[in-house]
């Protein structure tokens, strides 16, 4: 595994101290309906970040603004302001497809394209022109295969389609798509609410070896799962930001009341 | 947990064993599942009487009777000045030299009266005259020779050959006198007279003879219009599907829009004649008649079909393949162009053959345009003038001769030919393409 | 607070505090009975408190093992988390004070025979009193979620340290007066240790009470009561 992190030019170059992503009075409205209300946050470099909270608080909103998917939707509109390494991304000359291939995302279901598992990866760097040759491409690929702990057991079958893998494997090859792209920042909305225990074992681990070069946010609704993989915790509620803060002080003694009703099971 | 231990709810155990009420549940489940059966075994009959009538009646226009001659092209009737000038060829009198050799297949005596003459002529279709030409004219070194030829027989010897004239008709209400009977009956046994494939079918244009008339110009015309609804159709209703469903912002005018698309698909087809007579021929000026203006109508009328086809296809393509495109930073133009489309593909072939099916089948807006023509001349290109198959079936449907019926239940066999091989080509595109999810 | 969307969860944990209490009450019984037992020579009662003493370690078991059985069946965070830890904290250290009380009651079956020097036994006593008092608040402070009383019988532990400071050096002088004193003397040392180290576990139970209550460990710093393990007595000539 080590050497092959190595290997990865660009990933050095990406500098090491601050907030990767640094979002402050983020407001997110679905036409007249107000979602996101003044969030802030800082997003710390190669580590991984959970966003926790009950259904329909906005986690999964802000996510998607980091890498503006909420674009895709004519009625959204968001004021505020995200910066990736300093740049706001949401600047009007700033390239959303630039962006995306910068914030990879994993979905809540598998989507693996209905291609063989070598197109899957490819695609990626190939409409972004990332790779000059063939061989590179193969590379490329390998490599992303490799990282996201998948090259084993498909090295033989890269022409069958992706769909034809098991749920867990779907979802593995889905991050290896999304780090094809040499992105800095993965987002992860819910990816193993599909997998079974095994499978989500997996990628969780695959997330541990990420975070070494990666920035990682994951919104999940499993506590344990937050508590798991993350090292910084953020809980949204009503679409605010109620609490952030180290995982280990989140989950042990939260300093918001909301908080802890909300991880101790005690929501009304 | 025990039964008393949830006291508040009732359980239903005590009405598990109810034999009455499972009984009669059964019964309305069973009489249920009878009257789905009658009713698909009332549809199927259905079909089945329609494709009996139809075969029945229809077999037979694939066979046609016609004599194997040797006709002694004789170059003082047909080249005298023996230029071989091919525009002299047509002056020529072929029936007679026909006549000339049926007589003596028939076995007649050198010297005929009037009525004999006439009895045999009766026998050869009219169409004769213009085979034998062809021939001279395909290869005028048969000049002089004797060749075999296979001659097309009258309309009412075919008929004769079929069963479809009774023999104890008395003679004069009989179209065939005894005479000719017997001549008939000779030849057939020497097999001068035989029941061959009927090619002209599909290579004859229009002719007031039953056995001269054929489909060829129906075709053509068919064929140039579903080239053009494929051509004109296809593109841009996929365009508009795939800017409606992906790009268009939702407003008060793209609903507007889906609901008069929705509503286009269903009005009648003659309406869309009327438009094509008033806008393509009497507005643009495009000739009456051509396959090009049938194809034009034909477009208009399949657009809604391909659109609403094309949506739905589109719409099934799971949102989450559009989302892990634009994940990997995809535009919105690669992802339709990439992902989207491609998908959508099997429904959209499915969608378009239907179009091109329903407008294959079509006759009301065409015989509004003047498809409704006789067109003896094979068009070459989508401006002549050209009838479709469903046009040229109703055209023989209107005409009383035996053999006009038996060409009309013919061609509906042709028709029903087509659809089905397009339907079937549609449900194996379906069936190849489709992905499951 | 709101209670949990899953009632037997709540159960579970009003049952955690049921078995906490009654185990404090057991602790509480045999320390005071131990003490009697002592003062007034009383073997057979001496023999009851030992016998008293495994239902304390019945519960213990009993709490460890509903402990356990609630991490791996329920994963509780937060303030459950910190809950059901403190309980398992707090259950040790009333084991402990258990043993103590019995150690106390054999000592007191040891020495039935012989008469106690009268100043000693009611120094003891106030020191029982003492650590009593303590262990009742701290429970009660367990029970209420009540930081500031953990905190009150946190710093109280040092009068129990005084007290056993001066019962030290008070026994010391005894011993040193007539060295036939030192068999009864050293077991009444034993007792006082005892007393001072139920002081002790009870301030353990405090620290978990605060750790329960505000999730972070008491910061203050605290006068350490007990300096006997710096003395050394020689005889002076």
């Amino acid at each position: 595994m080590e050497h092959q992190i190595v290997q990865d030019a660009s990933i050095a170059e990406v500098p090491v101290a601050g907030p990767t992503i640094t979002a402050r009075d983020v407001n997110v409205f679905y036409g007249e309906k107000q979602a996101l209300f003044d969030v802030s946050v800082d997003i710390n470099r190669n580590s991984v970040t959970s966003f926790i909270g009950p259904s329909g608080c906005g986690k999964s909103t802000f996510l998607r603004c980091i890498n503006r998917m909420n674009d895709t939707i004519p009625i959204c509109r968001v004021t505020g302001d995200i910066r990736l390494d300093g740049e706001n991304i949401y600047d009007t000359d700033l390239d959303v497809v630039e962006l995306r291939a910068r914030v990879g995302m994993v979905f809540q279901k598998p989507n693996p394209f209905p291609k063989s598992i070598y197109e899957n990866v490819a695609y990626g760097p190939r409409i972004h022109g990332l790779t000059r040759s063939k061989k590179e491409l193969d590379e490329l690929v390998e490599s992303c295969l490799e990282k996201a702990g998948l090259l084993k057991e498909v090295h033989d079958r890269l022409d069958e389609p992706g769909t034809g893998l098991s749920g867990g494997q779907q979802q593995r090859l889905c991050i290896a798509r999304a780090i094809a792209t040499r992105p800095e920042v993965i987002l992860m909305d819910e990816p193993c609410s599909a997998l079974d225990p095994i499978a989500t074992a997996k990628v969780e681990e695959l997330m541990d070896e990420l975070k070494a070069n990666y920035t990682i946010i994951i919104v999940t609704h499993s506590m344990q799962q937050a508590a798991r993989v993350s090292q910084r915790t953020a809980f949204f509620h009503l679409g605010k930001l109620v609490e952030v803060g180290d995982t280990r002080q989140i989950f042990t003694n939260p300093r918001n009341k909301r908080t802890q009703d909300y991880i101790t099971g005690r929501f009304g | 947990m025990t039964i008393e231990a949830t006291s508040g709810i009732e359980h239903h155990a005590s009405r598990l064993n109810d034999p009455a009420k499972l009984k009669t549940r059964y019964a309305s489940e069973a009489r249920f599942r009878a009257y789905g059966i009658i009713a698909l075994g009332i549809a199927l009959a259905f079909l089945a009487g329609l494709f009996f009538s139809i075969i029945s009646n229809g077999w037979s226009a694939f066979l046609q009777s016609e004599y194997r001659l040797d006709i002694y092209l004789d170059p003082a009737e047909i080249d005298p000045e023996g230029k071989r000038d091919v525009t002299r060829f047509g002056l020529a009198d072929y029936t007679k030299m026909a006549r000339a050799a049926l007589s003596k297949a028939i076995d007649l005596p050198e010297k005929q009266d009037r009525a004999m003459k006439r009895d045999l002529k009766e026998l050869l279709s009219r169409a004769v005259d213009v085979q034998i030409r062809d021939t001279v004219v395909a290869d005028p070194s048969l000049i002089g020779k004797t060749v075999p030829i296979w001659l097309l027989a009258a309309g009412d010897v075919d008929s004769l050959l079929k069963g479809a004239i009774d023999r104890n008709v008395p003679e004069e209400r009989r179209q065939l006198n005894n005479r000719q009977l017997q001549w008939v009956d000779k030849l057939a046994a020497d097999s001068v007279l035989q029941k061959r494939f009927n090619s002209g079918l599909f290579t004859f244009g229009a002719s007031s003879q039953p056995e001269s008339s054929g489909l060829a110009v129906a075709l053509i015309g068919s064929f140039f219009m579903m080239l053009t609804v494929a051509l004109l159709a296809v593109p841009i209703g996929v365009a508009a599907a795939a800017y409606l469903e992906e790009f268009a912002p939702k407003s008060f005018w793209t609903d507007v829009i889906e609901v008069n698309i929705n509503n286009l698909a269903a009005v009648p087809s003659i309406v869309f004649g009327l438009l094509g007579l008033a806008v393509f021929i009497n507005f643009a000026g495009l000739p009456r008649s051509a396959s090009i203006v049938g194809g034009l109508v034909l477009t208009l009328m399949t657009l809604p079909t391909i659109i609403i086809a094309t949506r739905a296809a589109i719409r099934a393509v799971p949102p989450s393949i559009r989302e892990a495109a634009l994940g990997v930073g995809a535009s919105k133009i690669q992802t339709l162009f990439h992902h989207t489309l491609p998908l959508a593909f099997p429904g959209i072939m499915t969608g378009t053959i239907v179009g091109l099916v329903q407008a294959l089948g079509e006759t009301a807006p065409l015989l509004m345009i003047g498809m409704v023509a006789f067109v003896v001349d094979i068009p070459t290109t989508a401006t002549e003038p050209a009838t479709a198959l469903p046009v040229q079936i109703y055209m023989w449907a209107t005409s009383a001769e035996r053999g006009f019926v038996e060409r009309t239940a013919g061609a509906t066999i042709v028709l029903l030919g087509f659809l089905f091989v397009m339907n079937a080509a549609a449900v194996y595109l379906r069936r190849k393409f489709e992905r499951k999810w | 607070m709101p209670i949990h969307t899953v009632k037997s969860y709540e159960d579970e944990l009003a049952l955690l505090d049921k078995k906490i209490a009654q185990m404090g009450g057991l602790a509480e019984h045999n320390l005071a009975q131990a003490f009697d037992a002592l003062q007034r020579r009383d073997p057979r009662q001496a023999e009851m408190v030992v016998v008293a003493d495994q239902a304390i370690d019945l519960l213990e078991r009993d709490i460890e093992e509903q402990v356990i059985e609630m991490i791996a069946r329920r994963q509780p965070l937060a303030n459950d988390l910190r809950h059901v830890m403190a309980a398992l904290k707090i259950t040790s250290d009333l084991e402990r004070i258990g043993d103590l009380a019995k150690n106390i009651a054999k000592r007191a079956g040891a020495i039935a025979e012989v008469s106690h020097p009268k100043p000693v036994i009611s120094g003891l006593g106030r020191m029982v009193e003492l650590a009593l008092k303590q262990l009742k608040s701290v429970l009660d402070a367990y029970a209420d979620h009540d930081a500031e009383r953990a905190i009150e019988v946190w710093r109280d532990d040092q009068q129990i340290d005084a007290m056993y400071n001066s019962l030290f050096r008070e026994l010391l002088t005894y011993m040193m007066e007539d060295p036939r004193n030192i068999g009864l003397s050293t077991h009444l040392l034993f007792g006082a240790k005892n007393l001072e180290r139920v002081g002790d576990h009870t301030t353990n139970i405090a620290e978990t009470v605060h750790y329960l209550v505000r999730g972070e460990p008491i910061t203050d710093d605290r006068p350490k009561g007990d300096d006997t393990s710096l003395t050394l007595v020689t005889k002076h000539e």
